[in-house]
């Protein structure tokens, strides 16, 4: 109910079309009452029954020639419908607007939530589920706010219309022919309750089937290799069978309900046939009221029949409700304080004091982490996936919130300034590096929608994106994402560089921010970074010693406390995980090779959990830059004297 | 009369009406059942017959008995016969529909069998040129499309046809004058049908083609906010989505718009035929050429008069929907198989593992050769390593190998004996694939590697996890082995998959590996197992590797470097180091980064 209140609320903005619509369906269904007594007029009044009881001339006027009341409700019957479509249309089209419009809201509601939940919301949320709250739920609602309320309205007005004008015309025959009604409401609803759950065991077996296809069709490789069709082929008739047998039990509930539905409505028919031609027999009933009785039995039944599906949509469409308002009511974590100042043009120095970060209450991620970064000054951060390094860079911009200690830029704490002001003067390549439906300037303007052309290419210049761009025939006019090209990781990582660069920011955060590019990419990139980075603060993660060697300060992060800091020189003697990750990365793969056995058992022991993901760097990915690593010319050389 | 009518909707929806090889396909699948069908349609006379009954009793009742005799009795007696007439109709629709659903239901699950059957003898070449996501739409959704065409499509037809027919046959014979006059409705009411069905039909088509657009745009602002959010570009973001979101509600508010301009159509032309039955029937009383009874009937047949009408547009749209579904199905179920057994292929005997390639030509697509006169001969026990850049043809000589295609030219042996005389089952089941990226199942992971060999035991199972080095990480997850695997694996890294599928590999024991070696990297550790694994695993057999490890290649046997589709050098590592060559550019430009700069220089030198 609370949920229907809400909806109320929303179509409340849409007053003057929801009040229009039911202006409407009041003119209908005065209308729709009022023709039935038109036809009996027509045939009391017009029509000569030989023989019949004179019981005839009820209500007509006597002087008049029975040609001239019959062509007159004719002509009233025509006229009356004419303005009721007129009406008829107003309502639907009113009442349909009223809920597209809410439909229409919620979505951009939802869709503006969205954007302003933390971070920490969106970890939790998966995308697909959002994605059907933002469209088929919302649709489903529409659909109850777009008929329901409407149909309820109708059903009451019409019942009680009809209820009235059955009673004033002869009691008794009302009693009898609305016994049928209360019968026929139950059926309807029964039969949403006990059809609907079989169809949707049917879509869940047919689900299961589709998962059955999927998983065959993703692994046909090897499915064929392993010549395991037999199997394959057998599972999904299994299935297959079973969706049958599924459908079968829908499909004979609905065949026995559905029918059934039109027997009772007709059952109302019948006795009004035996009951009413019995008091014309008698002579207290005209064959016009006689008909028109049927006419107006015949209005009740589609409203109630309706009624009955109207009430099984309202559950679902309730709880689609309730999982929209429950996006709606998430609360926002991060927003500005009532009292924040924007940011000024800051110099760029970050400050960690004593931060203690857990996400949704858990576990903390960071643990009394203290640091601080100068302008100028290129800080990177090492550590094992799930150390805590994102975390460090993302409570920078503020994407989530501290539990303890505080995070300040230029000696104010991120938490007192507005966020707008300070997220852009900050820089982030994230290892998201989503790109945006439109052009690749677009893109690389993303933060900056007004740059010059010259500033975007210098950009993508810098970020080594140019000459691929160039590449393209529409060059940076080239569209990506939907119906665009398609860009490989390491082309959408560079224009995300190229984004980030074009803010001219003052704090530049790099989070593996070459992951997907080659390293002979990655040491242009680093060469044009260097001048760029002159006079900023830059914050790097890396997976590989050889990118964060020549950073100002390492921080060694391990299950989110800092277990070093100091360049790599001093790190190397110092820090025995430094060390550790320095000597994996070098390890000599002939070496690895002839030892394996030998190895594997030592670092299981040394370890304690041997295979486990603490590294995601390979050997192979070593840079052509780094100490101990092959340089490019050696190489050369070395053929040279081998020829 | 609606020719040029239905000539035109035809053209706009561009497809075709009736498609007789549809048609004919289908009627393969219905005839199996052609009786359950003639008794739903003989049920479907007799509802119709009945349905049409009532209106006639109405006037027999009211003329007969309430006029004229003024019999209770005898209304007693039609009332009943009405309430027969009711309970016969539920009968017959209830069973018309219970059959109907039996023959759409077996016909249903006739076609999906046979097209899951189907993709599964396809060769490999059709699902490289097929995205996975249309194919399986063919099995699901346009299958669907049959269900409603089947159980209500063909029997409405027949129905609302009756139904019009008879109450056009039963007006005119109660007054044909009368009749006429009430009919001169019917073609306005078919034209406004016909318009508003097709306008209809492309303004909801339009709706959901921008609901369709408000979820792309919806999917990418939200897998996209981490960005929107760093960029502070909230406000533009909103705006682009206010955008696409008003497109929609604009296309809904069109096919609003005609929605709620049908029904007051409909029912003024309905009302127009009560006003001419009630003007022209005043008048026929009166002169005492028909009955109020007639009058009454006919009153209630104009009522009933518009339903059929309606259905029937509703078909029209199922049918050709159907006929859009089918023609996608039939295309499908009679693709050519390409690669299949011959009819006297008998079984591959035990390998012992010598495996040749005889001048063999190969091309996905006829215009563009992929292989070109390729010979080499493995081996029993030998470890071929294929090395080149990518596009060189590597995988395609690997793939054949398992006939997943079949050569253009030439032949390929195992032990002497062309794959293509053998049955394709015989020879998998002896041979071993490690796909580059593992594609694990859902299930357990017990389940991912008795794949491998359906009939092993868990002892087994253990022991080639063992072997393959992954027994370590599957006793530490939750569950052991039986931990569950969500869909295609994307709960484990990219190397535990990859030890899992050498599990798989040992559990199958093959005479002969195939195995792509992933180049997406993984963390040392893991590296290390994958790497002590694959020794073992490649230990007595022939094995062929499409190789990225550097070790890989120097313990290979042989080493084949192909490049444009043919083999250009041929050696073990270190002799093809000697030579200047591909070989030397590739382990310059790639495999040095493996190792450290000093060993660089000794492997040069000693080579």
């Amino acid at each position: 109910m609370q949920i229907a209140w809400r909806l109320i609320g929303y179509l409340r903005r849409y007053w003057l079309a929801c009040g229009a619509a039911y202006t409407c369906l009041l003119v209908v269904t005065g209308v729709e009452l009022f023709i039935p007594s038109l036809l009996r007029r027509g045939i009391d009044c017009g029509m000569k029954a030989s023989g019949a009881a004179e019981k005839l001339a009820n209500g007509c006027p006597a002087d008049t020639d029975p040609l001239t009341v019959v062509g007159g409700a004719a002509l009233a019957i025509v006229g009356l419908t004419l303005v009721k479509g007129a009406f008829q249309f107003g309502q639907g089209y009113l009442g349909e607007y009223g809920a597209q419009r809410v439909a229409y809201d919620l979505r951009n509601e939802i869709y503006s939530h969205l954007q302003k939940l933390s971070f920490s919301w969106h970890d939790r949320s998966q995308t697909g589920a959002l994605m059907a709250r933002a469209t088929s739920d919302v649709e489903q609602l529409r659909n109850f706010t777009g008929r329901a309320f409407l149909q309820m309205a109708q059903f009451a007005l019409v019942s009680i219309g009809v209820t009235v004008v059955l009673f004033v015309t002869n009691w008794q025959l009302a009693i009898v022919s609305l016994l049928t009604l209360p019968l026929l409401y139950r059926s309807a609803a029964n039969f949403v309750r006990t059809v609907r759950p079989y169809f949707y065991q049917a879509q869940e077996e047919l689900s299961v089937l589709a998962s059955i296809v999927q998983e065959n069709l993703a692994g046909a490789k090897v499915v064929k290799a392993f010549a395991r069709e037999p199997d394959e082929i057998r599972k999904f008739d299994e299935q297959n069978e079973l969706l049958l047998k599924q459908y079968m039990l829908a499909a004979r509930a609905q065949a026995f309900a559905n029918p059934q539905l039109d027997v009772l409505a007709q059952i109302g028919t019948v006795m009004v046939l035996l009951l009413g031609g019995y008091f014309v027999i008698v002579g207290t009933l005209s064959i016009g009221e006689l008909v028109a009785f049927n006419t107006y039995l015949l209005l009740l039944v589609r409203p109630v029949r309706r009624l009955g599906f109207t009430i099984g949509q309202s559950s679902r469409a309730i709880a689609a409700g309730e999982r929209i308002f429950e996006i709606l009511d998430a609360p926002v974590d991060v927003e500005d304080q009532a009292d924040a100042k924007p940011l000024s043009q800051i110099t760029g120095t970050v400050t960690f004091d004593h931060v203690t970060c857990s996400y949704y209450g858990g576990e903390a991620v960071l643990k009394d982490v203290s640091f601080e970064a100068h302008p100028g000054q290129v800080v990177a951060l090492l550590g094992a996936t799930g150390s805590g390094k994102t975390t460090v860079v993302n409570l920078i911009p503020r994407f989530y919130d501290v539990s303890q200690g505080s995070v300040r830029i230029d000696g104010h704490d991120v938490r007192d300034v507005q966020l707008l002001s300070l997220r852009r003067q900050i820089g982030i390549v994230l290892q998201d590096t989503t790109l945006f439906t439109g052009t690749i300037r677009e893109n690389i303007a993303f933060g900056v929608p007004d740059a010059t052309d010259e500033h975007v290419f210098a950009m993508a210049h810098a970020a080594r994106a140019h000459e691929f761009i160039m590449e393209f025939p529409d060059g940076y006019a080239t569209r990506v994402g939907e119906r665009g090209v398609t860009l490989s990781g390491g082309q959408k990582q560079r224009i995300a560089i190229a984004r980030a660069l074009l803010l001219d920011p003052r704090i530049l955060i790099l989070d593996d921010f070459t992951s997907a590019v080659d390293t002979e990419t990655e040491a242009l990139i680093r060469e044009a970074l260097n001048v760029l980075m002159e006079g900023r603060t830059t914050l790097v993660i890396a997976q590989r010693v050889s990118t964060v060697q020549s950073a100002d300060q390492i921080i060694v992060l391990d299950h989110g406390e800092i277990v070093g800091v100091g360049s790599h020189e001093e790190l190397l003697e110092t820090n025995d995980i430094y060390a550790e990750i320095y000597q994996l990365q070098l390890m000599d793969e002939s070496a690895v090779h002839a030892t394996s056995e030998k190895t594997t058992t030592e670092l299981v022991g040394a370890n304690g959990n041997g295979g486990g993901n603490r590294w995601t760097d390979a050997p192979q990915r070593h840079g052509p830059n780094g100490n101990g690593v092959a340089r490019p010319d050696l190489a050369a050389q070395a053929v040279r004297r081998a020829d | 009369m609606g020719g040029p009518f239905w000539r035109g909707v035809r053209h706009q929806n561009n497809t075709k009406l009736f498609n007789g090889r549809v048609v004919r396909r289908l009627w393969d699948y219905l005839k199996p059942h052609k009786w359950r069908i003639m008794w739903a349609l003989a049920l479907v006379c007799v509802t119709s017959a009945m349905q049409l009954l009532g209106p006639y009793l109405f006037k027999v009742a009211l003329d007969e008995f309430v006029i004229a005799r003024q019999d209770i009795v005898g209304l007693i007696v039609v009332a009943l016969v009405f309430t027969g007439t009711l309970i016969v109709s539920w009968g017959t629709q209830a069973y018309q529909a219970v059959s109907m659903a039996i023959v759409a239901q077996a016909v249903l699950n006739r076609m999906r069998a046979e097209l899951f059957a189907k993709i599964n003898h396809l060769s490999l070449s059709y699902h490289d040129r097929h995205e996975s996501g249309v194919t399986m739409s063919r099995i699901i959704n346009d299958v669907a499309v049959f269900q409603e065409l089947l159980t209500q499509g063909i029997v409405h037809v027949v129905a609302d046809c009756l139904l019009l027919i008879g109450i056009l046959g039963i007006m005119l014979a109660m007054s044909p004058t009368l009749a006429l006059l009430t009919m001169s409705v019917l073609p306005v009411m078919v034209i406004a049908t016909i318009v508003f069905t097709s306008t209809a039909r492309k303004a909801w088509l339009r709706t959901r083609e921008t609901i369709g657009e408000v979820a792309a745009g919806f999917q990418e602002n939200v897998s996209g906010v981490r960005v929107v959010q760093a960029f502070a570009r909230e406000e533009v973001s909103k705006k682009r989505f206010d955008k696409i979101n008003r497109g929609n509600l604009q296309a809904n508010l069109r096919a609003v718009t005609l929605a709620s301009m049908y029904p007051p159509v409909v029912e003024f032309m309905s009302m127009a035929a009560t006003a001419i039955v009630l003007w022209f029937g005043a008048h026929a009383t009166l002169d005492g050429t028909i009955t109020i009874g007639v009058v009454v009937a006919f009153l209630f047949y104009v009522n009933r008069f518009f339903q059929p009408i309606r259905e029937l547009s509703q078909v029209y749209n199922l049918f050709q929907q159907a006929m859009a579904a089918g023609d996608k199905i039939f295309e499908l179920i009679d693709h050519p198989i390409d690669v299949e057994d011959k009819s006297d292929a008998g079984e591959m005997r035990s390998i012992t593992g010598r495996v040749a390639f005889e001048q063999v030509d190969f091309s996905y697509v006829d215009s563009v050769p992929v292989l070109r006169s390729i010979n080499f001969v493995a081996e029993p026990g030998q470890t071929i390593a294929l090395v080149g850049p990518t596009g060189a043809g590597k995988t395609s000589i690997a793939s054949l190998l398992a006939r997943f295609y079949d050569v253009r030219g030439g032949r390929i042996t195992v032990d002497g004996v062309d794959i293509r005389d053998v049955t394709m089952a015989s020879l998998r089941r002896q041979m071993g694939l490690v796909p580059q990226d593992p594609f694990l199942f859902s299930g357990t992971i017990a389940d991912n590697i008795r794949f491998g060999r359906l009939d092993a035991t868990d002892e087994e199972i253990v022991q080639a996890a063992k072997l393959a080095n992954a027994h370590d990480f599957v006793i530490r997850l939750p569950n052991g082995y039986a931990t569950r695997v969500f869909e295609r694996g994307q709960n484990y890294s990219q190397g535990q998959r990859q030890l899992i599928a050498f599990a798989r590999a040992v559990l199958a024991d093959p005479r002969i590996l195939i195995l792509d070696e992933a180049t997406a990297s993984v963390d040392t550790r893991t590296e290390v197992l994958i790497q002590a694994a694959l020794a073992r695993l490649l230990h007595g057999r022939t094995s062929f590797v499409i190789a990225h490890r550097l070790s890989t290649i120097r313990n290979a046997d042989v080493v084949l470097v192909i490049n444009h589709g043919a083999i250009i050098q041929r050696g073990t590592h270190r002799e093809l180091l000697g030579q200047p060559g591909l070989y030397r550019d590739l382990y310059l430009t790639q495999y040095r980064h493996q190792i450290r700069g000093s060993q660089l220089v000794e492997e040069m030198a000693t080579a």
